[in-house]
């Protein structure tokens, strides 16, 4: 061990021992930590009432659960990975972690609210898994009223303030986001030296901010109207159901940019990393992002398309709805132009970023389907809307997280995970992704409704397919899970910048101290300056 | 009192003056979030005012106009004493508790008047869902501006109650002396919440007191 080894102080993870000093961490890293501990105990709940919904899938009759179940079993899986999933899922794992280490702090501008916000994300997951297990909630996880507010008999309001509580997790998250990178920023790192990663979480953040407490007070509308007997979207009183949706995907539709942008900051990372060159065109993508959540919030009534709106606002929530392609190919197009003459490599979280790559502009372009008035009104309510919006949350924003966490894994463990498993699990997750998810977008075109237990035999096979798939994806999805904590403990020690990459966050040691720099660190280049990291690239060639 | 800084830097600031700032950004986010939150309502209302504007009328006209414009004068007063207090809080710590004293006890009287006003409500038969006796026409888009009225003006109060809860925390640390001239970021920043709320009031008080007085 060298000299200065012995001085510099303890890693994040040595730094204090004990379960209290994990509970009781203001340290972002550690936080990180307990959110990755969460939210994956999360997904795997989610996830196991789709293998229920798709073992139920398997034929056509309703063999396995009644249509009661059923229902739950498909509200309880959107809650879940919605809420409790998709939207925590990289801001507060990796946003978390990084962050400060990007833009050179030493931590979040207030730690002490960011270990508040996963306690009161425990909080609302909590109640709402208890709604979910005492009984069940049968709304679907978009809780339309007048069904939720006056006739369901299910769990409504404890699911309902479950979510609202954790709505208010996501608002702080939001907060110190945006505070942080406003003010927090080393000497030397304007904004147009962040990485993009940043970029999309500082714009996720807005989203998180501005939309989060519309439907906090949606929510706390439909819990009145249920706990009062009168409410505002009550048609006996003269109130209006369809209101309640307006206000739902105020929050909704921008909630699916919550989940998708700060994915694509995570590529924006892997891309460059692995073609070894800066993002091409690097103004255009942090706009796109700021595009992509400005347009977001305009979009809502794309949903609402059958529901009753006026055709006139259908004709404009339609071209806005097209308007968000803009900025969202720009991205696909400038990681496309970034890996052109780059020096590519193959590694697991690049093999996830193609994939993310791929299937998201999948979804994008059946989103453009569906943006579209005439085809929208005949697929509405199928499966294939079901395929279109999984292939962004789970094509998309799952894909990127998985990058993400095989990208930043050595930092944030110091250990490397083995990369042949990797790669292999990736593969998996990729074809049986597709598997699960490409024969919905079949059915539903041919008209299967989503939401029920029971469909015509003739789509039986395209549906065994589907839960085969499943079965395929869940075993991918496995596999990182036992792999990447086998390799937290035994894996191979990781150096600080094994890949190598540029970024703050590469210049500490695998893993960092507690206050992550040891001295503010001056920033004097642009993000992605490859040409600093080319005597570190041209030694390992040399090695090699 | 002293004239150095009570304010101890924490670890993840530089500089003293990153860390006010710090503070005070958080604070306009957070009320960032409250705009949004109060503007859900506010649409929620605009979108039925639309609806059923003469039932929202003879709603309005069922109110205590008296004692809504005098909570206004109450509200309004009492951000001219947190002003006061946000600059005295500058230059002198007793000067900061009196005015501070001040915006708390209008505060109090703002709710004193506002649940005397539910009390009459009560009374005379308005409050939706438990005691509505109303049986003019169009009563049910009445109850609904009733409920409206309940709801706006309740979350208010909530609101309120948060800011009285937050003026006495600060009167206790202007009193020991962790906030006073030096470090007043915790005045200023609750100063900004009251005035928050005080506007918020500013569009409640036309909302359901003034909409359709003419036509009566």
């Amino acid at each position: 061990m060298s000299a200065a080894a012995v001085h510099s102080p303890p890693n994040y993870l040595r730094a204090e021992q004990g379960i209290k000093s994990w509970l009781l961490t203001t340290d972002h890293k550690r936080i990180a930590w307990l959110y990755i501990a969460a939210i994956t105990a999360f997904f795997f709940v989610g996830g196991f009432a789709a293998m229920l919904m798709r073992l139920e899938l398997l034929t056509p009759q309703g063999d396995l659960v009644a249509s009661d179940t059923y229902n739950k079993l498909f509200s309880m899986h959107g809650i879940i990975m919605v809420w409790f999933f998709l939207i925590p899922s990289i801001p507060t794992t990796l946003g978390n972690f990084l962050i400060p280490f990007m833009i050179g702090a030493k931590d979040l501008a207030f730690p002490k609210l960011n270990l508040a916000s996963w306690y009161i994300f425990m909080l609302g997951g909590i109640v709402t898994l208890w709604a979910m297990l005492a009984g069940g909630v049968d709304t679907g996880w978009t809780f339309y009223t007048p069904f939720s507010s006056l006739y369901s008999t299910t769990n409504v309001i404890w699911a309902a303030t479950g979510i609202l509580i954790s709505g208010f997790s996501s608002i702080l998250t939001g907060l110190n986001f945006i505070v942080t990178v406003h003010t927090m920023r080393a000497p030397g790192m304007t904004w147009f030296r962040l990485p993009l990663f940043v970029w999309s979480h500082y714009t996720t953040s807005l989203i998180l901010v501005l939309a989060t407490p519309v439907l906090a007070i949606t929510l706390a509308l439909v819990a009145v109207e249920r706990i009062f007997g009168v409410g505002f979207f009550d048609p006996k009183l003269g109130g209006d159901p369809v209101l309640f949706q307006h206000l739902f995907w105020f929050y909704s539709h921008p909630a699916v940019y919550i989940m998708i942008l700060p994915g694509m900051g995570v590529v924006s990372e892997l891309v460059a990393t692995f073609s070894r060159r800066a993002v091409f065109g690097y103004t255009f993508v942090a706009f796109a992002s700021v595009a992509i959540g400005v347009l977001g919030f305009l979009v809502w009534g794309h949903h609402m398309f059958v529901a009753g709106q006026s055709v006139y606002s259908a004709l404009v929530f339609s071209v806005l709805s097209y308007a968000v392609a803009v900025p969202s190919a720009i991205k696909v197009f400038n990681w496309t132009a970034t890996m052109f003459r780059g020096s590519v490599s193959w590694d697991t979280p690049m093999l996830y970023a193609i994939g993310f790559i791929g299937l998201f502009t999948g979804g994008g372009l059946t989103g453009l389907f569906l943006a579209a008035l005439g085809v929208d009104v005949h697929v509405t309510e199928t499966y294939f809307v079901v395929a279109h919006f999984h292939y962004i949350m789970v094509g998309g924003t799952v894909m990127a997280y998985l990058g993400g966490i095989h990208y930043w894994w050595p930092k944030m463990t110091g250990k490397m995970y083995p990369e042949g498993l990797a790669r292999l699990s990736a593969l998996i997750v990729f074809i049986g992704f597709n598997l699960t998810f490409f024969p919905q977008y079949l059915v539903g075109y041919w008209g299967m409704p989503r939401r029920y237990h029971v469909y015509p035999p003739e789509f039986q096979v395209l549906n065994v397919m589907s839960s085969a798939g499943a079965s395929i994806l869940g075993i991918g999805y496995l596999m990182p899970l036992f792999y990447l904590i086998w390799a937290a403990k035994y894996g191979r020690a990781a150096t600080a910048n094994p890949w190598p990459a540029t970024g703050l966050e590469w210049k500490t040691p695998s893993p960092p101290s507690t206050h992550n720099f040891e001295e503010t660190p001056i920033v004097l280049h642009d993000a992605y300056d490859f040409e600093a990291l080319r005597p570190i690239i041209e030694e390992e060639h040399s090695h090699r | 009192m002293s004239t150095s800084s009570p304010l101890a830097l924490r670890f993840q600031f530089a500089t003293e003056e990153q860390q006010r700032w710090v503070a005070s950004v958080g604070m306009w986010v957070f009320l960032a979030t409250e705009v949004m939150m109060f503007g859900g309502l506010f649409t929620t209302y605009a979108v039925y005012h639309m609806y059923y504007g003469h039932a929202f009328a003879t709603g309005s006209n069922m109110m205590e106009i008296s004692l809504g414009a005098i909570n206004t004068a109450v509200l309004l007063t009492s951000s001219l004493t947190m002003a006061l207090a946000v600059f005295a809080s500058r230059v002198n710590s007793k000067m900061a508790i009196v005015f501070v004293i001040a915006t708390m006890v209008f505060g109090a009287l703002f709710l004193g008047i506002k649940f005397y006003e539910y009390y009459s409500h009560w009374e005379e038969g308005q409050v939706p869902g438990f005691n509505f006796r109303y049986s003019g026409p169009e009563a049910m888009h009445v109850e609904l501006f009733f409920l409206f009225y309940f709801v706006m003006t309740g979350l208010h109060a909530v609101h309120m109650l948060v800011g009285m809860g937050l003026l006495t925390t600060l009167l206790v640390r202007l009193r020991i002396g962790t906030v006073g001239p030096g470090y007043d970021t915790p005045v200023d920043i609750t100063g900004l919440y009251w005035h928050f709320v005080d506007i918020v009031w500013v569009f409640l008080f036309p909302l359901f007191y003034l909409v359709g007085r003419h036509m009566k």
